[in-house]
C-alpha cells in the first residue's frame, strides 16, 4: 500500500518507529498528485518544495508530527494562494497570515500541503461552481464529487491526500464526503476558530476534517478545536479527547430516526443502504427510536435567507482596492466597484449576493431575515426536544448519490433542495458526521452512500463513537 | 411576506454589481422562483425569538491589549494598485 493511501494513525506509527520519514510521505503524496490530479482536478495548486522543507523540520514528538494535510482553498496559509475557487482571488493573492485552524495544526506538527478546489466562495454542492477547474468524483469520473469541499473529498477518496480540511456551511463537508465515500465531520458551531477562513455565512460556517477513517477524524479534531481570541464566536470550552469514545460498544444508545427525513423522493438505493445501516446499529445494541423534527420543511427556506444575507455582507469586502480583482476599465469609484465585482464573481456568487442584498434591503428585512431567524430558533428547538429522548440522530446525508456533471445546472432551486438533510444541522449549530454505508446503483455504477449521524451540541464524542462502531462492525 | 417582485437593477446597484441585460433578466427569473419557495415561511406561525446564531454566546469581550498586526508592506502586499505606500483608487473629488 502506498503511503498516500494510508491513514494518519498508521503513518504516525511508521514515523515514530523510524520506518519512514515525513519527507517520504510528502514525496509519495506529491507523486500521487502528479500522476492523478490531471484527471481528478482535486488540487488547484501545491508547493512540493515548501512542504518538503517543512516536513524535514517536523517535530515527530508532536501528535501529528510529519503528517501532510491538504487544505481547502478558502483557509489562509501564510505565503500560499487562497483563491476560494474564484477569479476574484486567483490573480495574485497570497495569504499574509495563517488561519487559526492552521496555527493549531502546525502546533501539533502537521504540514499544510496543497490547495483544494471548491465551489466559488463555498457556494454550491457540486464544485461545478469553481471558476478555476473541474473536480471529478474518484468513484465515477463522469460525476460530481459533491461540494463545496469537493476537492477535499476527492483528494482523500482518490488517495491524493492523507487527510484534508474542508468547511461546512450547509453540508459542504458531509455531502462531498458522502458522494466520494469518505468520512467528513462538521463540529459544533464554535468548536474550531473561523479566523482566516474566508467568510461565507458567519453564523453557519465551520471548519472540519475529511478523512479515510473515523479514527483519523477524531485525531484531527483533537488538534483543530479550541478558543481563539481572534474569533469571538469560538467557544471558550474545554477540548476533550475526541478519540475517547472509539472502540467502545454502543449497547443501549438511543438512535433517533426523524420521520421527516425518511420520506418519499429519496433514491431507492440510498434508502435501502440507510435502512441496512439502522439494522446494523440495532444489531450492535443501539435502540432505534422514531422522533419528529416538525420544522424540517423550513430548513432550506431559512437557510437560503440567512446564508445569502450574511454572504452579501461578507463579500462586500471584495472592493478591488485592498486585494482581489480590480477592473481596469472603470472611470470613477462607483464603476470601479461595480465592474471589479461583475468581472471577479461567478454566476452562483452573484445570484446569492443579489438574493442576500434583496432580503436585507429596506422594507424586506422583517419579512425575510427576522422571519428566518425565528425559524432558526424553531429548528434548533426541534433538535433540543428530540435530544431529550435520544443520544444521536441518523439520516441519509443526501437524498441521492452523486449526479452527473451539469444535471442541476439550470435549476438552482432543485440543487438547493438537495441539502435538505444537512442544512438543519448548521442552523442548529450541531455536530454531524457522514460515514460510508455501502453503495447504491445509478446508471450502471455503484456509487457511495453516506450515513449522517447528528449529535447534541459539543457531543462529538458520542457521534464519533457510533460512527466508529458502525465502521468497524 | 411581500410578493416577490424584485427590481433587479435596484438590488444590483445596492450590491455594487454591474449586470448585463441578459444577466439581469436571468437572475430576475431565478430569484423570483427561489423567493416563491422561500415564501412558504409565511404559512407558518413563527412564534419564537429570532436567533442570530445557534450557540448561547453573547457580548464577547477580550482584554484591551495591543497585539501585533500587519506591517504596512504586508497590508499592501495584495493590493491590485498602490502608490506612495497607499492603496490607490479612482479619483473621488474634483
Amino acid at each position: 500500500m502506498s503511503l498516500a493511501s494510508s491513514t494518519i494513525s498508521a503513518l504516525r506509527q511508521k514515523l515514530t518507529s523510524k520506518e519512514i520519514t515525513p519527507r517520504d510521505i510528502v514525496t509519495d503524496v506529491a507523486n500521487a498528485i502528479d500522476a492523478h490530479n490531471a484527471t481528478l482536478g482535486a488540487y488547484l495548486s501545491w508547493d512540493v518544495e515548501k512542504a518538503l522543507a517543512e516536513a524535514d523540520k517536523a517535530d515527530l514528538s508532536q501528535p501529528l508530527g510529519g503528517i501532510p494535510i491538504g487544505i481547502k482553498d478558502n483557509i489562509n496559509v501564510t505565503g500560499e494562494p487562497c483563491t476560494c475557487g474564484s477569479k476574484m482571488l486567483a490573480e495574485n493573492y497570497k495569504a499574509p497570515y495563517d488561519a487559526g485552524a492552521i496555527t493549531k495544526l502546525r502546533g501539533a506538527g502537521a504540514v499544510p500541503f496543497g490547495r483544494l478546489n471548491m465551489d466559488e466562495f463555498a457556494m454550491g454542492s457540486s464544485t461545478e461552481n469553481s471558476a478555476l477547474g473541474v473536480t471529478r468524483n474518484p468513484r465515477d469520473l463522469d460525476r460530481i464529487p459533491g461540494g463545496s469541499s469537493g476537492g477535499s473529498a476527492a483528494a482523500v477518496a482518490g488517495n491524493l491526500a492523507i487527510a484534508t480540511l474542508g468547511s461546512d456551511t450547509g453540508g459542504s463537508i458531509r455531502q462531498p464526503a458522502a458522494f466520494c465515500g469518505c468520512v467528513g465531520i462538521k463540529p459544533t458551531y464554535g468548536r474550531v476558530s473561523r479566523y482566516g477562513l474566508v467568510a461565507f455565512a458567519s453564523s453557519l460556517d465551520q471548519i472540519g476534517p475529511i478523512t479515510k477513517t473515523v479514527e483519523d477524524a477524531a485525531i484531527l479534531l483533537n488538534h483543530l478545536c479550541g478558543k481563539d481570541a481572534r474569533d469571538s464566536t469560538s467557544l471558550d470550552t474545554s477540548v476533550p479527547d475526541f478519540t475517547s469514545g472509539l472502540g467502545k460498544d454502543i449497547r443501549g444508545l438511543r438512535v433517533g430516526l426523524p420521520k421527516e427525513y425518511f420520506i418519499s423522493g429519496i433514491h431507492a438505493g440510498v434508502s435501502a443502504r440507510v435502512n441496512d445501516a439502522i439494522k446494523k446499529l440495532e444489531s450492535l445494541g443501539a435502540i432505534p427510536v422514531e422522533i419528529s423534527l416538525p420544522h424540517t420543511e423550513l430548513g432550506v427556506s431559512t437557510y437560503y435567507i440567512i446564508a445569502p444575507a450574511e454572504a452579501s455582507a461578507n463579500l462586500a469586502r471584495f472592493d478591488g482596492v485592498r486585494y482581489g480583482h480590480r477592473s481596469t476599465d472603470a472611470k470613477d469609484l462607483m464603476e470601479h466597484y461595480m465592474m471589479s465585482r461583475e468581472e471577479g464573481f461567478g454566476p452562483e456568487v452573484k445570484r446569492r449576493i443579489l438574493l442576500g442584498t434583496y432580503v436585507l434591503s429596506s422594507g424586506y428585512y422583517d419579512a425575510y431575515y427576522i422571519k428566518a431567524q425565528r425559524a432558526r430558533t424553531l429548528i434548533r428547538q426541534d433538535f433540543e426536544k428530540a435530544f431529550e429522548n435520544v443520544d444521536v440522530i441518523v439520516s441519509p446525508t443526501s437524498p441521492a448519490p452523486a449526479h452527473k456533471f451539469g444535471a442541476l445546472k439550470e435549476d438552482p432551486l432543485a440543487a438547493y433542495l438537495e441539502d435538505i438533510f444537512t442544512i438543519p444541522v448548521n442552523l442548529a449549530g450541531l455536530p454531524g458526521i457522514s460515514i460510508p454505508c455501502g453503495t447504491a446503483e445509478e446508471g450502471g455504477k455503484q456509487l457511495p452512500v453516506g450515513l449522517q449521524i447528528i449529535g447534541k451540541p459539543l457531543d462529538e464524542i458520542t457521534v464519533l463513537r457510533v460512527a466508529d462502531a458502525f465502521e468497524k462492525a | 411576506m411581500p410578493s416577490p417582485q424584485i427590481d433587479i437593477h435596484h438590488v444590483a446597484k445596492l450590491a455594487r454589481l454591474a449586470l448585463t441585460e441578459e444577466e439581469a433578466a436571468h437572475y430576475q427569473q431565478q430569484l423570483t422562483r427561489i423567493l416563491g419557495h422561500i415564501d412558504q415561511l409565511s404559512s407558518y406561525t413563527l412564534d419564537a425569538e429570532p436567533s442570530a446564531h445557534a450557540m448561547p454566546v453573547f457580548d464577547v469581550v477580550r482584554p484591551d491589549q495591543a497585539r501585533p498586526g500587519f506591517e504596512q508592506s504586508e497590508a499592501l502586499s495584495n493590493a491590485p494598485r498602490r502608490a506612495m505606500d497607499q492603496f490607490q483608487i479612482p479619483k473621488v473629488i474634483e
